[in-house]
Protein backbone atom coordinates (compact mmCIF):
# COMPACT_ATOMS: atom_id res chain seq x y z
CA UNK A 1 0.00 0.00 0.00
CA UNK A 2 1.53 3.34 -0.75
CA UNK A 3 2.14 6.02 2.10
CA UNK A 4 -0.40 8.61 0.65
CA UNK A 5 -3.46 5.84 0.92
CA UNK A 6 -1.90 4.40 4.17
CA UNK A 7 -2.20 7.69 5.57
CA UNK A 8 -5.57 8.16 4.44
CA UNK A 9 -6.67 5.21 5.91
CA UNK A 10 -5.38 5.39 9.31
CA UNK A 11 -5.20 8.82 9.66
CA UNK A 12 -8.76 9.20 10.79
CA UNK A 13 -7.89 6.75 13.71
CA UNK A 14 -6.41 9.15 16.14
CA UNK A 15 -5.00 12.21 14.44
CA UNK A 16 -8.14 13.20 12.64
CA UNK A 17 -10.80 11.63 14.16
CA UNK A 18 -13.89 11.94 13.42
CA UNK A 19 -15.45 12.38 16.48
CA UNK A 20 -12.33 12.88 18.31
CA UNK A 21 -11.06 16.36 16.38
CA UNK A 22 -13.31 16.91 14.37
CA UNK A 23 -16.18 16.79 17.19
CA UNK A 24 -18.66 15.30 14.33
CA UNK A 25 -21.23 12.22 14.56
CA UNK A 26 -21.64 12.43 18.48
CA UNK A 27 -25.49 12.14 18.35
CA UNK A 28 -25.51 8.62 17.45
CA UNK A 29 -22.39 7.77 19.16
CA UNK A 30 -24.25 8.51 22.19
CA UNK A 31 -27.63 6.89 21.10
CA UNK A 32 -25.90 3.38 20.18
CA UNK A 33 -23.14 3.04 22.77
CA UNK A 34 -25.94 1.42 25.54
CA UNK A 35 -24.33 -2.14 24.20
CA UNK A 36 -21.63 -3.15 21.95
CA UNK A 37 -24.27 -5.23 20.16
CA UNK A 38 -26.09 -1.95 18.98
CA UNK A 39 -22.70 -0.36 18.79
CA UNK A 40 -20.86 -2.56 16.77
CA UNK A 41 -23.86 -2.94 14.06
CA UNK A 42 -24.06 1.08 14.07
CA UNK A 43 -20.41 1.07 12.98
CA UNK A 44 -20.36 -1.78 10.02
CA UNK A 45 -23.22 0.45 9.17
CA UNK A 46 -21.82 3.53 8.86
CA UNK A 47 -18.32 2.68 7.59
CA UNK A 48 -20.03 1.19 5.26
CA UNK A 49 -22.26 3.98 3.75
CA UNK A 50 -19.55 6.37 4.26
CA UNK A 51 -16.96 4.24 1.87
CA UNK A 52 -19.80 3.92 -0.98
CA UNK A 53 -21.06 6.83 -0.97
CA UNK A 54 -17.78 8.73 -1.56
CA UNK A 55 -16.51 5.74 -4.08
CA UNK A 56 -20.08 7.07 -5.94
CA UNK A 57 -19.53 10.25 -5.71
CA UNK A 58 -16.24 10.15 -6.53
CA UNK A 59 -16.70 8.55 -9.60
CA UNK A 60 -19.34 11.39 -11.28
CA UNK A 61 -17.46 14.09 -9.12
CA UNK A 62 -16.47 15.30 -12.44
CA UNK A 63 -20.15 15.86 -13.67
CA UNK A 64 -21.91 17.41 -10.62
CA UNK A 65 -23.58 20.88 -11.23
CA UNK A 66 -22.31 22.72 -8.22
CA UNK A 67 -25.23 24.05 -8.17
CA UNK A 68 -26.63 20.89 -7.15
CA UNK A 69 -23.97 19.03 -5.89
CA UNK A 70 -25.52 18.62 -2.23
CA UNK A 71 -28.92 17.35 -3.62
CA UNK A 72 -26.99 14.96 -5.75
CA UNK A 73 -24.59 13.94 -2.81
CA UNK A 74 -28.19 13.62 -0.30
CA UNK A 75 -29.60 11.16 -3.02
CA UNK A 76 -26.72 9.10 -2.77
CA UNK A 77 -25.87 8.82 0.61
CA UNK A 78 -29.83 8.36 1.70
CA UNK A 79 -30.34 5.20 -1.06
CA UNK A 80 -27.30 3.85 0.12
CA UNK A 81 -28.61 3.85 4.19
CA UNK A 82 -32.49 2.82 2.78
CA UNK A 83 -30.15 -0.26 1.51
CA UNK A 84 -28.30 -0.60 4.83
CA UNK A 85 -31.32 -0.39 6.65
CA UNK A 86 -33.50 -2.86 4.34
CA UNK A 87 -30.27 -5.16 4.99
CA UNK A 88 -30.22 -4.83 8.52
CA UNK A 89 -34.31 -5.51 9.04
CA UNK A 90 -33.61 -8.64 6.89
CA UNK A 91 -30.49 -10.44 8.19
CA UNK A 92 -30.14 -9.13 11.95
CA UNK A 93 -33.96 -8.05 13.14
CA UNK A 94 -33.20 -8.33 16.78
CA UNK A 95 -30.45 -5.47 16.41
CA UNK A 96 -31.77 -3.61 14.00
CA UNK A 97 -35.28 -3.13 16.20
CA UNK A 98 -33.12 -1.70 18.84
CA UNK A 99 -31.03 0.61 16.22
CA UNK A 100 -34.53 1.57 15.58
CA UNK A 101 -33.92 4.90 14.18
CA UNK A 102 -30.65 5.20 14.14
CA UNK A 103 -29.64 3.90 11.03
CA UNK A 104 -31.98 5.89 9.10
CA UNK A 105 -30.70 9.09 10.81
CA UNK A 106 -27.09 7.90 9.60
CA UNK A 107 -28.39 9.92 6.37
CA UNK A 108 -27.98 13.32 8.62
CA UNK A 109 -24.79 12.02 10.19
CA UNK A 110 -22.17 14.86 9.28
CA UNK A 111 -19.57 12.31 9.00
CA UNK A 112 -20.78 10.83 5.91
CA UNK A 113 -21.63 14.20 4.40
CA UNK A 114 -18.25 16.08 5.29
CA UNK A 115 -16.47 13.34 3.88
CA UNK A 116 -18.29 13.38 0.48
CA UNK A 117 -18.21 17.70 0.73
CA UNK A 118 -14.54 17.81 1.57
CA UNK A 119 -12.84 14.39 0.29
CA UNK A 120 -15.02 12.88 -2.24
CA UNK A 121 -15.66 15.62 -4.74
CA UNK A 122 -11.87 16.16 -5.22
CA UNK A 123 -9.88 12.98 -5.25
CA UNK A 124 -10.04 9.82 -7.45
CA UNK A 125 -12.36 6.95 -6.66
CA UNK A 126 -10.27 4.19 -5.08
CA UNK A 127 -8.71 7.20 -2.43
CA UNK A 128 -12.22 8.06 -1.62
CA UNK A 129 -13.23 4.79 -0.75
CA UNK A 130 -10.24 4.39 1.58
CA UNK A 131 -10.93 7.75 3.25
CA UNK A 132 -14.50 6.51 3.98
CA UNK A 133 -13.75 3.31 5.53
CA UNK A 134 -11.13 5.16 7.10
CA UNK A 135 -13.06 7.36 8.68
CA UNK A 136 -16.03 4.49 9.55
CA UNK A 137 -13.21 3.17 11.64
CA UNK A 138 -12.46 6.30 13.32
CA UNK A 139 -15.88 6.58 14.09
CA UNK A 140 -16.27 3.34 15.45
CA UNK A 141 -12.95 3.01 17.29
CA UNK A 142 -14.75 5.82 19.68
CA UNK A 143 -18.50 3.82 19.39
CA UNK A 144 -16.73 0.62 20.75
CA UNK A 145 -14.23 2.48 23.45
CA UNK A 146 -17.59 4.37 24.65
CA UNK A 147 -19.87 0.80 24.18
CA UNK A 148 -17.39 -0.75 26.44
CA UNK A 149 -17.30 1.27 29.65
CA UNK A 150 -21.09 1.83 28.77
CA UNK A 151 -21.87 -2.07 28.87
CA UNK A 152 -19.68 -3.29 31.51
CA UNK A 153 -20.22 -0.13 34.20
CA UNK A 154 -24.13 -0.19 33.33
CA UNK A 155 -25.12 -3.82 33.14
CA UNK A 156 -21.95 -5.94 34.31
CA UNK A 157 -21.79 -7.51 30.69
CA UNK A 158 -19.90 -7.17 27.42
CA UNK A 159 -21.69 -8.29 24.27
CA UNK A 160 -24.55 -9.35 26.58
CA UNK A 161 -22.27 -11.77 27.98
CA UNK A 162 -21.83 -11.22 31.61
CA UNK A 163 -18.72 -10.25 33.29
CA UNK A 164 -19.90 -8.43 36.37
CA UNK A 165 -22.49 -10.45 38.23
CA UNK A 166 -25.03 -7.43 38.94
CA UNK A 167 -27.27 -7.21 42.13
CA UNK A 168 -30.50 -8.20 40.28
CA UNK A 169 -29.08 -11.55 38.94
CA UNK A 170 -28.04 -12.34 42.51
CA UNK A 171 -24.20 -11.32 42.20
CA UNK A 172 -22.92 -8.12 43.90
CA UNK A 173 -22.11 -5.70 41.50
CA UNK A 174 -24.54 -3.06 41.64
CA UNK A 175 -24.90 -1.22 37.97
CA UNK A 176 -24.42 2.50 37.40
CA UNK A 177 -27.70 3.30 35.88
CA UNK A 178 -25.96 6.62 34.27
CA UNK A 179 -23.86 4.62 32.65
CA UNK A 180 -27.54 3.57 30.51
CA UNK A 181 -28.61 7.25 29.85
CA UNK A 182 -26.84 9.28 27.00
CA UNK A 183 -25.37 11.93 29.31
CA UNK A 184 -23.01 9.09 30.07
CA UNK A 185 -21.51 8.70 26.82
CA UNK A 186 -21.04 12.79 26.90
CA UNK A 187 -19.03 12.10 29.56
CA UNK A 188 -16.53 9.59 28.21
CA UNK A 189 -16.53 11.46 24.84
CA UNK A 190 -15.57 14.47 26.95
CA UNK A 191 -12.83 12.34 29.21
CA UNK A 192 -11.73 10.58 25.96
CA UNK A 193 -10.97 13.65 23.54
CA UNK A 194 -9.16 14.99 26.98
CA UNK A 195 -6.88 12.12 26.94
CA UNK A 196 -6.04 12.00 23.29
CA UNK A 197 -5.44 16.02 23.40
CA UNK A 198 -2.77 15.45 26.21
CA UNK A 199 -1.41 12.97 24.35
CA UNK A 200 -1.44 14.48 21.24
CA UNK A 201 -0.99 18.13 22.00
CA UNK A 202 -1.17 19.44 18.41
CA UNK A 203 -5.04 18.70 18.82
CA UNK A 204 -5.59 20.99 20.73
CA UNK A 205 -7.21 24.34 19.22
CA UNK A 206 -6.24 27.88 20.17
CA UNK A 207 -8.95 29.44 21.92
CA UNK A 208 -11.40 31.90 20.84
CA UNK A 209 -11.26 34.32 23.42
CA UNK A 210 -8.32 34.88 26.25
CA UNK A 211 -9.26 36.50 29.20
CA UNK A 212 -6.76 39.38 29.27
CA UNK A 213 -5.86 41.32 32.82
CA UNK A 214 -6.13 44.62 32.76
CA UNK A 215 -5.39 47.38 35.24
CA UNK A 216 -7.81 49.01 37.58
CA UNK A 217 -7.18 52.29 35.39
CA UNK A 218 -7.14 50.92 31.83
CA UNK A 219 -10.31 49.24 32.62
CA UNK A 220 -12.07 52.87 33.65
CA UNK B 1 -23.01 -1.79 -5.88
CA UNK B 2 -21.88 1.70 -6.20
CA UNK B 3 -21.10 1.10 -10.26
CA UNK B 4 -24.40 1.96 -10.63
CA UNK B 5 -23.74 5.44 -9.64
CA UNK B 6 -21.08 5.95 -12.60
CA UNK B 7 -21.74 8.43 -15.25
CA UNK B 8 -23.93 6.97 -18.18
CA UNK B 9 -21.37 7.44 -20.96
CA UNK B 10 -21.33 6.98 -25.02
CA UNK B 11 -24.60 6.83 -26.25
CA UNK B 12 -26.80 9.09 -28.92
CA UNK B 13 -26.84 11.86 -25.75
CA UNK B 14 -22.98 13.39 -25.38
CA UNK B 15 -24.23 15.39 -22.52
CA UNK B 16 -20.73 14.74 -20.48
CA UNK B 17 -19.18 17.28 -23.04
CA UNK B 18 -21.44 20.06 -21.61
CA UNK B 19 -20.80 22.48 -19.18
CA UNK B 20 -21.03 21.15 -15.78
CA UNK B 21 -23.53 24.40 -15.11
CA UNK B 22 -25.75 24.92 -18.01
CA UNK B 23 -28.90 23.93 -17.69
CA UNK B 24 -29.16 21.39 -19.69
CA UNK B 25 -26.53 19.35 -17.90
CA UNK B 26 -28.13 20.09 -14.26
CA UNK B 27 -31.31 18.52 -15.22
CA UNK B 28 -29.93 15.90 -16.92
CA UNK B 29 -27.43 14.83 -13.96
CA UNK B 30 -30.57 15.20 -11.61
CA UNK B 31 -32.80 12.79 -13.30
CA UNK B 32 -29.82 10.08 -13.98
CA UNK B 33 -28.63 10.18 -10.46
CA UNK B 34 -32.31 9.93 -9.28
CA UNK B 35 -33.19 7.40 -11.75
CA UNK B 36 -29.99 5.20 -10.59
CA UNK B 37 -30.68 5.87 -6.97
CA UNK B 38 -34.60 4.58 -7.48
CA UNK B 39 -33.78 1.86 -9.15
CA UNK B 40 -31.33 0.70 -6.73
CA UNK B 41 -33.48 1.24 -3.31
CA UNK B 42 -36.28 -0.25 -4.95
CA UNK B 43 -34.79 -3.68 -6.18
CA UNK B 44 -33.81 -4.02 -2.62
CA UNK B 45 -36.47 -3.37 -0.88
CA UNK B 46 -38.48 -5.62 -3.20
CA UNK B 47 -35.53 -8.51 -2.60
CA UNK B 48 -35.44 -8.15 0.47
CA UNK B 49 -39.32 -8.15 1.44
CA UNK B 50 -40.05 -11.70 2.07
CA UNK B 51 -37.03 -12.25 4.47
CA UNK B 52 -38.28 -9.35 6.34
CA UNK B 53 -41.52 -10.29 6.41
CA UNK B 54 -40.79 -13.53 7.72
CA UNK B 55 -38.86 -11.82 10.48
CA UNK B 56 -41.37 -9.99 11.82
CA UNK B 57 -43.53 -12.79 11.95
CA UNK B 58 -40.85 -14.94 13.60
CA UNK B 59 -40.50 -12.19 16.28
CA UNK B 60 -44.05 -12.37 17.12
CA UNK B 61 -44.15 -15.53 17.37
CA UNK B 62 -40.79 -16.03 19.68
CA UNK B 63 -42.55 -13.07 21.82
CA UNK B 64 -46.20 -15.46 22.51
CA UNK B 65 -43.79 -18.62 23.07
CA UNK B 66 -41.62 -16.74 25.63
CA UNK B 67 -44.36 -15.50 27.79
CA UNK B 68 -46.20 -18.91 27.80
CA UNK B 69 -42.89 -20.43 28.31
CA UNK B 70 -42.47 -22.34 25.79
CA UNK B 71 -38.78 -21.28 24.35
CA UNK B 72 -35.63 -21.43 25.17
CA UNK B 73 -32.51 -19.33 23.20
CA UNK B 74 -32.02 -22.15 20.00
CA UNK B 75 -35.12 -23.62 19.91
CA UNK B 76 -37.32 -24.01 16.43
CA UNK B 77 -39.63 -20.98 16.75
CA UNK B 78 -42.12 -22.93 14.10
CA UNK B 79 -41.98 -26.19 15.79
CA UNK B 80 -42.65 -24.68 18.95
CA UNK B 81 -45.13 -22.92 17.83
CA UNK B 82 -47.21 -25.68 16.21
CA UNK B 83 -49.06 -26.16 19.59
CA UNK B 84 -50.62 -22.89 19.92
CA UNK B 85 -53.68 -22.16 17.72
CA UNK B 86 -54.99 -18.87 16.71
CA UNK B 87 -58.37 -17.44 16.96
CA UNK B 88 -59.82 -14.30 16.81
CA UNK B 89 -62.35 -12.77 18.58
CA UNK B 90 -64.70 -9.88 19.15
CA UNK B 91 -64.34 -7.96 21.75
CA UNK B 92 -67.78 -6.21 22.11
CA UNK B 93 -69.39 -9.69 21.91
CA UNK B 94 -66.31 -11.98 23.39
CA UNK B 95 -67.41 -14.41 20.93
CA UNK B 96 -64.88 -15.70 18.74
CA UNK B 97 -65.31 -14.65 15.00
CA UNK B 98 -63.70 -15.77 11.56
CA UNK B 99 -64.54 -12.56 9.73
CA UNK B 100 -60.60 -12.09 9.10
CA UNK B 101 -58.32 -14.93 8.18
CA UNK B 102 -56.09 -15.52 12.25
CA UNK B 103 -52.54 -16.52 11.23
CA UNK B 104 -52.70 -13.05 9.23
CA UNK B 105 -54.40 -10.70 11.03
CA UNK B 106 -52.10 -7.69 12.73
CA UNK B 107 -53.87 -6.18 15.66
CA UNK B 108 -51.24 -3.46 15.82
CA UNK B 109 -52.38 -2.62 12.33
CA UNK B 110 -56.16 -3.03 13.38
CA UNK B 111 -55.67 -0.46 16.03
CA UNK B 112 -54.79 2.28 13.04
CA UNK B 113 -57.11 1.59 10.49
CA UNK B 114 -59.90 3.53 11.45
CA UNK B 115 -62.56 0.60 9.54
CA UNK B 116 -61.16 -2.14 11.98
CA UNK B 117 -60.80 0.03 15.59
CA UNK B 118 -63.03 1.83 17.54
CA UNK B 119 -62.69 5.31 19.53
CA UNK B 120 -62.51 4.58 23.17
CA UNK B 121 -64.88 6.79 25.31
CA UNK B 122 -62.01 9.42 27.48
CA UNK B 123 -63.56 8.07 30.62
CA UNK B 124 -62.76 4.59 30.15
CA UNK B 125 -59.57 4.82 28.35
CA UNK B 126 -57.41 3.91 31.65
CA UNK B 127 -54.33 2.71 29.26
CA UNK B 128 -54.07 5.83 27.02
CA UNK B 129 -54.98 3.79 24.34
CA UNK B 130 -57.41 5.67 22.13
CA UNK B 131 -58.34 3.83 20.06
CA UNK B 132 -58.34 -0.30 20.13
CA UNK B 133 -59.27 -3.13 17.46
CA UNK B 134 -62.72 -4.17 17.31
CA UNK B 135 -61.25 -7.54 16.88
CA UNK B 136 -58.22 -8.73 18.75
CA UNK B 137 -56.37 -12.41 18.76
CA UNK B 138 -56.02 -15.00 21.11
CA UNK B 139 -52.87 -17.53 21.21
CA UNK B 140 -54.19 -20.79 22.42
CA UNK B 141 -51.30 -23.35 23.53
CA UNK B 142 -52.90 -27.11 23.30
CA UNK B 143 -51.42 -30.06 25.17
CA UNK B 144 -52.90 -33.21 23.89
CA UNK B 145 -55.48 -31.26 22.30
CA UNK B 146 -56.74 -29.80 25.18
CA UNK B 147 -56.13 -25.96 25.88
CA UNK B 148 -53.64 -25.14 28.50
CA UNK B 149 -53.54 -21.65 28.33
CA UNK B 150 -55.07 -18.22 26.72
CA UNK B 151 -52.18 -15.80 25.42
CA UNK B 152 -53.91 -12.28 24.94
CA UNK B 153 -51.88 -9.20 23.68
CA UNK B 154 -52.13 -6.07 25.82
CA UNK B 155 -50.61 -2.22 24.98
CA UNK B 156 -50.85 0.84 27.17
CA UNK B 157 -48.44 4.05 28.12
CA UNK B 158 -45.99 3.89 30.60
CA UNK B 159 -44.05 6.99 31.02
CA UNK B 160 -42.26 7.46 27.75
CA UNK B 161 -43.81 4.92 25.04
CA UNK B 162 -46.42 2.41 24.79
CA UNK B 163 -45.72 -1.00 26.10
CA UNK B 164 -46.92 -4.15 23.59
CA UNK B 165 -46.93 -7.36 25.64
CA UNK B 166 -48.90 -10.13 25.84
CA UNK B 167 -50.59 -11.85 28.76
CA UNK B 168 -50.92 -16.11 29.52
CA UNK B 169 -53.64 -16.89 31.41
CA UNK B 170 -54.32 -20.88 32.49
CA UNK B 171 -57.74 -22.03 30.90
CA UNK B 172 -59.66 -20.65 33.97
CA UNK B 173 -59.11 -17.65 32.65
CA UNK B 174 -58.36 -16.18 36.03
CA UNK B 175 -54.54 -17.10 36.73
CA UNK B 176 -51.52 -15.49 35.46
CA UNK B 177 -48.86 -17.95 33.78
CA UNK B 178 -46.87 -14.63 33.13
CA UNK B 179 -46.94 -10.91 31.71
CA UNK B 180 -43.86 -9.77 29.17
CA UNK B 181 -43.30 -6.79 26.56
CA UNK B 182 -41.88 -7.02 23.45
CA UNK B 183 -41.03 -3.59 22.77
CA UNK B 184 -41.05 -0.25 24.69
CA UNK B 185 -38.95 2.59 25.21
CA UNK B 186 -38.70 2.92 29.54
CA UNK B 187 -35.96 4.45 31.08
CA UNK B 188 -33.18 1.12 30.84
CA UNK B 189 -32.21 0.26 34.51
CA UNK B 190 -35.63 1.65 35.79
CA UNK B 191 -39.31 1.56 34.26
CA UNK B 192 -36.97 -0.62 31.70
CA UNK B 193 -36.61 -3.29 34.26
CA UNK B 194 -40.46 -4.62 33.25
CA UNK B 195 -37.56 -7.06 31.34
CA UNK B 196 -36.23 -8.18 34.46
CA UNK B 197 -36.92 -12.07 34.52
CA UNK B 198 -37.06 -11.69 38.23
CA UNK B 199 -39.81 -9.39 37.99
CA UNK B 200 -41.72 -11.48 35.37
CA UNK B 201 -41.29 -14.50 37.29
CA UNK B 202 -43.64 -12.48 40.28
CA UNK B 203 -46.87 -12.39 37.73
CA UNK B 204 -46.95 -16.28 37.74
CA UNK B 205 -50.16 -17.63 39.53
CA UNK B 206 -51.62 -14.50 40.64
CA UNK B 207 -55.23 -13.89 39.92
CA UNK B 208 -57.00 -11.13 37.09
CA UNK B 209 -60.53 -10.72 39.02
CA UNK B 210 -61.67 -10.32 42.72
CA UNK B 211 -65.17 -12.43 43.81
CA UNK B 212 -67.32 -9.23 42.33
CA UNK B 213 -65.95 -9.73 39.19
CA UNK B 214 -63.89 -6.72 38.93
CA UNK B 215 -60.11 -6.71 37.76
CA UNK B 216 -58.22 -7.02 40.66
CA UNK B 217 -54.84 -7.36 39.90
CA UNK B 218 -52.19 -4.25 40.37
CA UNK B 219 -48.57 -3.55 40.71
CA UNK B 220 -48.58 -1.97 44.59
CA UNK B 221 -45.68 0.70 45.57
CA UNK B 222 -43.12 -1.13 47.22
CA UNK B 223 -43.49 -4.89 47.87
CA UNK B 224 -46.38 -7.64 48.62
CA UNK B 225 -46.25 -8.64 51.88
CA UNK B 226 -47.00 -12.59 52.22
CA UNK B 227 -50.03 -13.95 53.30
CA UNK B 228 -51.64 -10.06 53.49
CA UNK B 229 -55.02 -9.50 52.61
CA UNK B 230 -55.62 -9.57 48.22
CA UNK B 231 -51.93 -10.68 48.12
CA UNK B 232 -53.03 -12.73 44.85
CA UNK B 233 -53.84 -9.26 43.29
CA UNK B 234 -50.68 -7.11 44.08
CA UNK B 235 -47.06 -7.61 42.18
CA UNK B 236 -44.42 -5.88 43.55
CA UNK B 237 -43.58 -2.10 42.04
CA UNK B 238 -40.31 -1.18 39.72
CA UNK B 239 -38.33 0.98 42.58
CA UNK B 240 -37.72 4.20 41.03
CA UNK B 241 -40.45 3.65 37.82
CA UNK B 242 -43.75 5.02 39.14
CA UNK B 243 -45.25 5.57 36.05
CA UNK B 244 -44.22 2.71 34.27
CA UNK B 245 -45.61 0.38 37.08
CA UNK B 246 -49.04 2.48 36.74
CA UNK B 247 -48.73 1.96 33.24
CA UNK B 248 -48.56 -1.55 33.95
CA UNK B 249 -51.54 -1.70 36.10
CA UNK B 250 -53.97 0.51 34.15
CA UNK B 251 -53.40 -1.41 30.86
CA UNK B 252 -54.04 -4.64 32.16
CA UNK B 253 -57.19 -2.91 34.51
CA UNK B 254 -58.63 -1.74 30.35
CA UNK B 255 -57.77 -5.11 29.10
CA UNK B 256 -59.04 -7.25 31.43
CA UNK B 257 -61.72 -5.03 31.92
CA UNK B 258 -65.23 -5.11 30.62
CA UNK B 259 -63.89 -2.91 27.41
CA UNK B 260 -60.94 -5.81 26.45
CA UNK B 261 -61.41 -9.25 27.10
CA UNK B 262 -63.45 -9.79 29.82
CA UNK B 263 -66.49 -10.76 27.96
CA UNK B 264 -64.79 -13.56 26.68
CA UNK B 265 -62.87 -14.36 29.25
CA UNK B 266 -66.41 -14.73 31.73
CA UNK B 267 -67.72 -16.76 28.62
CA UNK B 268 -64.46 -19.05 29.24
CA UNK B 269 -64.89 -19.28 33.12
CA UNK B 270 -68.59 -20.19 32.39
CA UNK B 271 -68.29 -22.66 29.72
CA UNK B 272 -65.03 -23.87 29.28
CA UNK B 273 -62.83 -22.59 26.28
Amino acid sequence: MSNQSKKILLDPLIDNNPIGLQILGVCSALAVTTNLGTALVMSLALTSVTAFSNLSISMIRNHVPSAIRIIVQMTIIASLVIVVDQVLKAYVYDLSKQLSVFVGLIITNCIVMGRAEAFAMKNPPGLSFLDGIGNGLGYSLVLLFVGTFRELFGSGKLFGVEILATVNEGGWYVPNGLMLLPPSAFFIIGLMIWGIRAWRPAQVEAPDFKIKEVNGTEAL
Amino acid sequence: MPNENQPKSGGSMNFLALSNDSTAKTFIMATLVCLVCAVFVSVSAVALKPLQILNKELDKKKNVLQVAGLYQEGDDIEEAFSKIDIKLIDLSTGEYTTEYEAATYDERKAAKDPALNVQIPKAKDVGSIRRRPKVMPVYQVKEAGVVKQLILPINGYGLWSTLYGFIALESDGQTIVGLSFYEHAETPGLGGEVDNPKWKKMWAGKKVYSAEGDVGIKVIKGTVVPGAKGEEYQVDGLAGATLTSRGVSNMLEYWMGEEGYQKYLTKIQANGV
